[in-house]
């Protein structure tokens, strides 16, 4: 496949530009939407698309969230590419929906901006609204960048309908900060992703009259327990499947994916553990303690549904202390999600390091570079010592 | 000398002040004051185009809140011939530039700048006195004023004082050049707008670089 790209950084696009703009590239059958806070421009653009004939897609306009989810469970059972985007307490109200898709292992693309789940009511970025959904059978992907939210999406389509996942997934960006900024986008051309896309053509559906199936009927213990583990073996099965295709993305596009990204890791002996937008702070902390001969990294997960354990695992070993920035707290008493998922991915491993938990960013909370800065500060006294004083805490509160 | 003690010691010796002060990483930030409907988060995309065509990286993102027209409002850039990966507001900007005048003594504008920042106001008064309104009497701040509300009114037909600022940015600053910015923002928008308003939006900013004042 020969390398298209429409532009190199020569264009600017907001987070929810590039995803709209995406979604007409990829030209779905179907979008049913319900708009929310900051993911509205997404379907705001979109429906332009729909309206000035760029694209095919049904777009229909629901009465909420849950009916939203509900069209796009109904449309892709019968067979339809269906995309939407929301954010926060669209997610939440999707909820019963979700498990719904996965479950019937819908293919549905949803795109997420991150934004804090009220109460108190709070419009920006944290990502307690797709960390909530963390368990819900949908695989997630998270985007550092404008760029890396339009790539995301676009793989996204190949990844969910690859006949060995054949689940529903959601391509995650923190609100505002990536969602609202201007930043240099490459894109490439309709045809290219066209071509990436193709169509999509599943085994079964409800329109298929040659081939008829029952979709989501009602199982008793000797069928549900199966059905469960083919849809959880899918799910370990999909994490080869990112990969293969972020290869194939890297050839068409030049930018290559992995599950993770490590940052100066290698020889890192401290390290912090940081999704989405706040990864690109964390990497300039990284340069400026680099600067000053400190051996410090950063690891990124892009992948984090399903989790890549053993990879985290690998990445971290052999570390002296590392700290898990969490933008969301599970308010179990044991700090946030993506803490309590390394430190147990870490578990078994001989060299695992010191880790801590540090809440940072929620409600749309600024997060800068000395923050981080701060944060490898406590990281070198736990190496230093060998103690954690506070396993858990909130940052700049 | 290496290259890193090299920019520490420039740094040290004042010739890179206004750039963001971690690590290696120099951003030029500038902070956009104004009032909701006056165009500075338009303003601060436009900047953003024209930098960007000239080859640089650009961020240009408004600081949202509840909408109130007339309310205080801050839109923000980062300009860079680096990726720019960092997130999150901009709080030291090197880079001031008011639309409203009359936020200045109720908005804290001059917070986070560094002691030679860049001010450009959109005021009839001359420098001199915006300086001391500013609080800047005795600092190596450079101050400049233009009388953006006249020149739109006169080139746009409404008073719109991000366009001339615009290009009064273009002329005290390294952001962006006057041609880039004429040029770019016909071919950016002659879809969006009329020929005619595209035309008095490029005097405006032909006006705002020839007329600003000071420094």
């Amino acid at each position: 496949m020969t390398a298209v790209a429409q532009t190199q950084r020569e264009t600017g696009l907001t987070g929810n530009s590039a995803i709209a703009y995406a979604m007409m590239q990829i030209n779905p059958d179907v979008c049913p939407a319900y708009p929310i806070t900051p993911s509205t421009s997404v379907i705001e653009e979109f429906s332009s698309y729909v309206a000035d004939g760029k694209v095919e897609t049904e777009l229909i306009p629901t009465e909420s969230e849950h009916s939203a989810m509900s069209a796009g469970v109904g449309a892709s059972a019968a067979g339809a590419r269906v995309m939407t985007a929301t954010s926060a307490q669209g997610l939440a109200l999707m909820w019963e929906m979700l498990y719904i898709a996965s479950g019937m292992r819908l293919p549905i693309i949803l795109t997420d901006v991150n934004r804090a789940l009220s109460a108190p009511i709070n419009i920006h970025c944290d990502h307690s609204d797709t960390m909530g959904a963390r368990d819900s059978g949908w695989l997630q992907l998270y985007s550092e960048t404008v760029q890396e939210a339009y790539d995301n999406l676009i793989m996204a389509v190949r990844i969910a309908e690859d006949k060995r996942v054949q689940l529903p997934i959601m391509v995650c960006l923190d609100g505002f900060i990536t969602s609202h900024a201007i930043e240099n986008i490459s894109l490439l051309s309709t045809e290219a992703v066209q071509g990436f896309v193709g169509e999509y053509t599943p085994d079964s559906a409800l329109l298929n009259v040659e081939n008829p199936a029952t979709f989501g009927a009602m199982t008793l213990p000797y069928a549900y327990m199966p059905l469960k583990k083919q849809q959880s073996d899918a799910m370990t099965a999909s994490k080869p499947v990112v990969e293969e295709i972020a290869a194939e993305f890297a050839l068409l596009s030049g930018r290559n994916y992995g599950l993770l990204e490590e940052y100066k890791l290698d020889d890192a002996e401290v390290a912090i553990v940081v999704l989405n937008s706040s990864a690109g702070t964390v990497k300039d902390a990284v340069d400026t303690l680099r600067a000053q001969g400190k051996k410090v990294g950063a690891l990124k997960p892009r992948l984090y549904r399903p989790f890549p354990h053993a990879e985290i695992a690998k990445a971290l070993s052999g570390k002296k202390a590392v700290c898990v920035l969490d933008r969301a707290d599970s308010m179990n008493g044991f700090g946030g999600p993506l803490f309590t998922d390394i430190r147990s991915a870490l578990y078994s491993d001989a060299n695992r390091p010191q880790i801590i938990d540090r809440i940072y960013g929620l409600g749309g909370a600024d997060f800068r570079v000395n923050d981080a800065l701060g944060v490898f500060d406590e990281l070198f006294k736990v190496q230093e010592t060998g103690q954690v004083d506070e396993l858990i805490k909130y940052l700049t509160v | 000398m290496g290259p890193l003690l090299l920019y520490k010691a420039l740094y040290f010796m004042g010739f890179l002040k206004g750039k963001e002060r971690v690590g290696m990483h120099a951003y030029n930030e500038v902070r956009w004051h104004g009032r909701a409907q006056q165009g500075v988060v338009t303003a601060a995309k436009v900047l953003a185009e024209t930098a960007m065509k000239a080859g640089k990286n650009v961020q240009a993102f408004p600081e949202f809140g509840p909408e109130r027209m007339g309310a205080p409002v801050k839109a923000y850039n980062r300009v860079s011939d680096n990726p720019i990966r960092v997130h999150g507001q901009v709080t030291e900007p090197s880079f001031v530039l008011i639309a409203d005048p009359t936020l200045i003594g109720m908005v804290p504008v001059t917070s986070g700048t560094p002691e030679d920042a860049i001010y450009i106001v959109n005021s009839t008064k001359s420098p001199d006195v915006l300086r001391t309104e500013l609080g800047l009497d005795g600092t190596k701040a450079r101050v400049y004023t233009i009388d953006a509300d006249h020149i739109s009114l006169a080139t746009i037909g409404r008073v719109m004082p991000n366009t001339p600022m615009l290009g009064a940015v273009a002329k005290v600053t390294d952001l962006i050049g006057i041609e880039p910015l004429i040029e770019g923002f016909k071919d950016n928008y002659s879809k969006k707008y009329s020929a005619k308003i595209i035309e008095g939006n490029q005097n405006a900013m032909q006006r705002g670089f020839e007329e600003v004042k000071g420094g």
